[in-house]
């Protein structure tokens, strides 16, 4: 083997380390990771067919199913692939933290990877596999015979898909660096069933006792599920709703940035 | 005395304190390119925060590191410096070769992973997952990934720990091997046999500051020559007796026990064994070992 000098002339690589090589491990990790596989893709289609598919014949609102008002169904499958994507991204999001926790970012600091690309790079491929939960489930809706016009398949699909990993995403990172370890994704993975229930995305809210119904709509599940079901009622969106989710994502946000400082400041 | 290649490291009045704690006190270090340098000092020595330093992990208080001329991590992002830290985390869950593929795809140039992996000797080991490797298999590991930027400066920090015999071997050679092809390495170590056979240059670093900085030959002869042990009846009560050897530089007395520094052991035992009652004579030559307890300990001056 000829060895040749080592070379001083170097280039830094085109867009802060980006790569799509990294993309496609993290989400062969993923695709690998028995946990995240039954609790983004496996509970939210099982939990669709066991709860949605009956009440396939439950008019939602007071508009017929015949006369093309949405199911009961409907609102099960749209709920179900936002929990699909919210668990997506709360791993992600949690995994950062306990990467970081671990070492890996520290390693990582060791390339030319930035370490805000880094964070993108693993939010892609959470909101990838959040994707996949969403249309896994919404075709499992499709197949039971769920009917919604064009507009409303893709407007709550998106919405919810984009709303649902914005901020959960950030509440992920927050509690991964709240606290960093093992634990942190387990610990938000209930939060976020708890969450779930009393936001109304496995229950309408208006089907709960009044007392009930106030304290779910300052939850941070109830503003985002009420957007992205908004369309399938056609009554046009809550202003209650908008405001809940710009503001538990604002939280989310400033809590990942001081506890993120708070975590540097140690090492 | 700068000649026209920038040094690999020139770091100028580094100084760091954790709170309280003065973890660097100040250091000044100027690597030349392609000198192979020892890092030695007990735990606590601040080795490790000033490697920190140098790679930009940690933020000096005050004092400024350039690595071939540029900052810390424009030297990171240029691929020239990569490092081997203990406390480096790696993925449980990846594989080593992809651990391998996804580190050379965040530089611009690198090695082939196949050519890291064989110079790490871990080829065998590449589709295990990581979780599953040994602690000196993922040390090995993390020597492949410094090596696949191909760096101008290699930092080691204590590289060689959960080695067997056999890998530490393997691994000095390969840095070797390297350093013919004018790699620059800095690495922390406690195994003084490593420093003392591998090093170029030795730096001695206690309580935050560098005591001693010399060529390898250098540091062990701070303290030349050997130390004599001896009993010797009658040692502690006559003075007469000690001041009559020959060859002594530097004596202690502990009862009869006598322990002397001498450049002329030979002469000295002759002395003790054939003209004196002594017995139980020792003879230890210094090492580094010594020279590293005599210039780091208590209220030495260096």
């Amino acid at each position: 083997m000829t060895v040749d000098a080592v070379r001083l002339d170097r280039r830094v690589p085109p867009f802060g380390g980006f790569t799509l090589t990294y993309l496609r491990i993290e989400l062969a990790r993923k695709l690998r990771n028995r946990r995240t596989l039954i609790f983004t893709l496996i509970f939210p289609v099982t939990m669709f067919l066991i709860i949605g598919y009956p009440l396939r014949d439950t008019p939602l609102t007071d508009t017929p199913i015949s006369a093309g008002g949405p199911s009961v169904a409907a609102f099960i499958m749209v709920s179900m692939a936002m929990y699909g994507a919210m668990m997506s991204a709360t791993q992600t999001g949690a995994s950062v933290a306990v990467e970081r926790a671990q070492g890996w970012s520290r390693q990582l600091r060791l390339t030319p990877l930035n370490p805000l690309v880094n964070v993108i790079i693993k939010m892609i491929a959470g909101m990838l596999l959040g994707l996949v939960a969403v249309v896994a489930t919404y075709i499992a809706g499709a197949l039971s015979g769920v009917e919604l016009s064009a507009v409303q398949w893709i407007s709550t699909g998106l919405v919810g898909w984009l709303l649902a990993s914005a901020v959960f995403t950030t509440l992920g990172l927050m509690v991964g660096y709240l606290v960093p370890g093992e634990n942190a994704a387990q610990v938000t993975s209930l939060a976020i069933v708890l969450l779930a229930f009393i936001g109304g995305l496995f229950y309408p809210v208006s089907g709960m006792p009044d007392f009930m119904q106030t304290i779910a709509a300052f939850t941070p599940v109830y503003g985002i599920s009420e957007l992205a079901r908004a369309p399938l009622t056609g009554d046009g969106f809550d202003v209650v709703a908008l405001v809940n989710a710009l503001v538990w994502f604002a939280i989310f946000l400033v809590g990942t940035v001081v506890f993120f400082r708070r975590d540097t400041k140690r090492v | 005395m700068t000649s026209s290649p920038a040094p690999a490291i020139e770091a100028t009045a580094l100084v760091k304190s954790f709170g309280a704690v003065r973890a660097v006190t100040g250091v000044d270090l100027t690597v030349r390119p392609g000198e192979i340098v020892a890092f030695l000092g007990p735990n606590g020595a601040g080795k490790t925060t000033t490697i920190d330093m140098l790679l930009g992990l940690t933020a000096p208080d005050s004092g400024d590191v350039r690595v071939f001329g540029m900052a810390p991590r424009a030297a990171i992002a240029h691929g020239l410096v990569s490092a081997v830290l203990q406390s480096g985390g790696l993925l449980k869950d990846l594989t080593v070769r992809e651990t391998l593929d996804l580190t050379a795809s965040l530089f611009a140039d690198t090695r082939p992973v196949a050519e890291v992996l064989e110079r790490a000797g871990i080829i065998e080991i590449a589709s295990r997952k990581v979780g599953l490797c040994s602690g000196g298999q993922q040390q090995r590991l993390r020597f492949a990934m410094a090596l696949l930027s191909d760096p101008g400066l290699l930092i080691l920090d204590e590289p060689t720990t959960g080695m067997d015999v056999e890998g530490r071997r393997a691994f000095w050679n390969a840095i070797r091997a390297d350093a013919d092809r004018g790699r620059t390495v800095l690495f922390a170590t406690h195994y003084l046999d490593e420093a003392d056979e591998y090093a170029d240059r030795i730096v001695l670093m206690s309580r935050g500051t560098i005591v001693a900085d010399g060529a390898t030959s250098e540091i062990k002869n701070l303290v030349s020559g050997r130390i004599v042990q001896a009993t010797l009846p009658g040692a502690g009560t006559d003075p007469a007796l000690v001041a009559d050897l020959p060859g002594v530089e530097e004596v202690t007395v502990q009862g009869d026990r006598i322990t002397v520094h001498t450049s002329d052991s030979d002469a000295l035992a002759r002395h003790l064994l054939t003209r004196t009652a002594a017995r139980d004579v020792e003879i230890t030559p210094q090492n580094l070992e010594s020279v590293f307890l005599a210039l780091t300990s208590e209220g030495a001056s260096a």
